[in-house]
């Protein structure tokens, strides 16, 4: 086995170079703003632009809905599966993996397909994007609140609960949901993560949110744009370093795959 | 499945006395049924807006302008730009997928069993999860700074060693700019999903094909490869679709001009292309059966594989 370690190296280390260099390339790049010298002033600019904090704080807010409807939709569903109907769980798994598969441009036709006409005309509202996104995120949320649900002895708990005369409410809100706390919060980030950069729902739609604005900005600029990739990546970074702080072991399996959001 | 799973699979309704002669009491089953309209609001959700958005392209691409039923949308698929579209867009696919696919089972093997040093390989599956995450725009954006005109490695390349890409045919723009950015998320993909399948390879096994003489030639040929083929094609198969849906990317990166199947799509709902409707509905339906067909194939391989891989 050990002669074989340098060659483990290497693939290592193309790794490495394939993931960092275009990084490295682009903080450099967003660094040459001004001509001759390296500096910040592309940032600078990124900041300066009032489009930018308006694209932005609409995708947050967009986010912010996505959050709330997908763990409302979701984290009910999963409780009661869990101490109620087990045998829905394969079909419950299914279709909320199913938006990994469904490719966004099609998800994007279909719904302004079928809500742009009466009796559900949403095509021209915020509610049909955040729809979208909350599909997106299914995944993410369900499989963050089950891995949290399986790690707590759901029915054993309830059963405590139940039997030292808590109702229902109390048990949900004073049992389950502490116990779920960093599921919840591993699935807001993720969540956050891809609806504030998410382009192809907000183009096809047609709304002013962060992802069209990035892709206008590449259009027309050339450093801006580098420093809004960095200042991106530094977001995902963020969501998914918080993640894995949160859930500190490294047991849980259910970090974000990114399937879907290219 | 796992004793967590088994422990929470016993029905509420197993508590009641069992019926002497094995059947589950009507009331018990009565409440079962009521408990699954616990699961409406959730059913109700997933058919509006997943659905019934997706059936109505199926629909939309066996009408024509007026809503009659034709089979003329098909016809158009074969229009050479069309069906070239189609062409390209595989190609692509099926290229990111096999580089991405067998750089990434590389890394993957180095840090599982390669005897690479224990926090090398955290540090990798971390930077895998966030780096699958980085797509869209801002990949597009850093594929620009290093490999399109002004990029880092072009310029390098061109002032150290004379080599100028563009020279020499090469365009971010085109095919295999388009690969070298796909990649850069399919490697972290392939990352995430074969590690828990070379973690299910067994040390044992290959212990036991060493002692009984055989060379790691035999050793993958007759253990290692039948083992680990149906999660690797199934791994495959996934970076094909993930890929071959993709439009974020594209679009950031060409500005919507290359001829890529979603690419069209997208310029066909905003409406500053192709005229025809429910050509669109056909290109989107030809997506949604290549996408079918994989996710078939997918499952199929997964059930192989989940015979090693626990």
């Amino acid at each position: 086995m050990k002669r074989r370690a340098w060659l483990s190296w290497l693939w290592f280390a193309i790794g490495i170079v394939y993931f960092f260099l275009p990084l490295a390339a682009t903080f450099l790049f967003s660094l040459k703003g001004k001509k001759g010298v390296l500096s910040f002033v592309a940032y600078e600019h990124v900041f300066a632009d009032p489009q930018f904090l308006k694209t932005f704080g609409f995708s947050l807010e967009m986010a912010v809905f996505t959050v709330a409807a997908g763990l409302l939709l979701i984290v009910p569903t999963a409780i009661w599966i869990h101490l109620k109907v087990p045998k829905a769980k394969p079909l419950i798994e299914f279709f909320t993996l199913l938006p990994f598969v469904i490719p966004p441009i099609i998800l994007a036709f279909g719904l302004i397909r079928s809500f742009s006409k009466p009796p559900l005309a949403l095509v021209s509202s915020p509610v049909l994007l955040v729809v979208g996104y909350v599909i997106i995120s299914f995944p993410y949320i369900y499989r963050s609140v089950d891995a949290g649900l399986r790690a707590m002895d759901l029915r054993g708990l309830s059963e405590a609960a139940q039997s030292l005369g808590s109702g229902w409410t109390r048990l949900i809100f004073s049992v389950v949901l502490p116990n779920l706390r960093t599921a919840l919060l591993s699935a807001v980030f993720l969540t956050f993560a891809i609806v504030i950069g998410e382009l192809t729902l907000a183009v096809l739609l047609a709304w002013p949110a962060f992802g069209p604005y990035m892709a206008l900005m590449g259009r027309n600029l050339a450093y801006e744009p580098a420093a809004l990739a960095i200042l991106s990546f530094a977001m995902t970074w963020g969501a998914i370093g918080l993640i894995q702080l949160v859930t500190k072991s490294g047991k849980d399996k259910s970090s974000g795959i990114g399937v879907g959001a290219h | 499945m796992t004793a967590l799973d088994e422990r929470n699979d016993p029905d509420p309704a197993d508590k009641s006395p069992p019926d002497p002669m094995g059947h589950v009491p009507r009331a018990a089953r009565r409440k079962e049924g009521l408990a699954w309209l616990g699961l409406l609001p959730f059913f109700v959700f997933v058919f509006l807006f997943m659905l019934l958005p997706v059936a109505s392209i199926f629909t939309g691409s066996f009408q024509d302008a007026s809503g009659a039923f034709t089979l003329k949308n098909f016809e158009h698929l074969f229009r050479p730009n069309i069906l070239n579209s189609y062409l390209v867009t595989i190609r692509v696919s099926a290229t990111t997928a096999v580089l991405g696919g067998a750089l990434g089972f590389l890394i993957a093997y180095a840090i599982s069993l390669g005897g690479l040093p224990r926090p090398l390989r955290s540090f990798m599956s971390t930077f895998a999860g966030v780096a699958s995450n980085f797509a869209g725009v801002p990949l597009a954006f850093a594929f620009i700074a290093t490999l399109g005109r002004m990029g880092l490695v072009t310029v390098l390349l061109r002032s150290f060693f004379g080599i100028d890409l563009y020279d020499k045919g090469f365009n971010l723009y085109s095919f295999w700019g388009l690969v070298f950015t796909y990649t850069y998320f399919q490697i972290p993909l392939m990352i995430l999903i074969i590690l828990p399948a070379l973690d299910g390879m067994k040390k044992e096994w290959r212990e036991a094909s060493e002692n009984l003489g055989a060379s790691s030639l035999q050793y993958w040929l007759h253990v290692g490869i039948p083992v680990l083929l149906p999660s690797l094609l199934a791994a495959l198969i996934l970076l094909f679709g993930n890929a071959f849906g993709a439009y974020a990317t594209a679009y950031a990166l060409t500005g919507g001009l290359i001829n890529l199947v979603p690419i069209l799509i997208g310029a066909q709902i905003r409406g500053n292309v192709l005229h025809d409707a429910n050509l669109g509905y056909t290109l989107a339906l030809g997506m949604v059966i290549i996408m079918t067909f994989s996710i078939a194939l997918y499952s199929w391989l997964q059930r192989i594989s989940s015979r090693w891989v626990k």
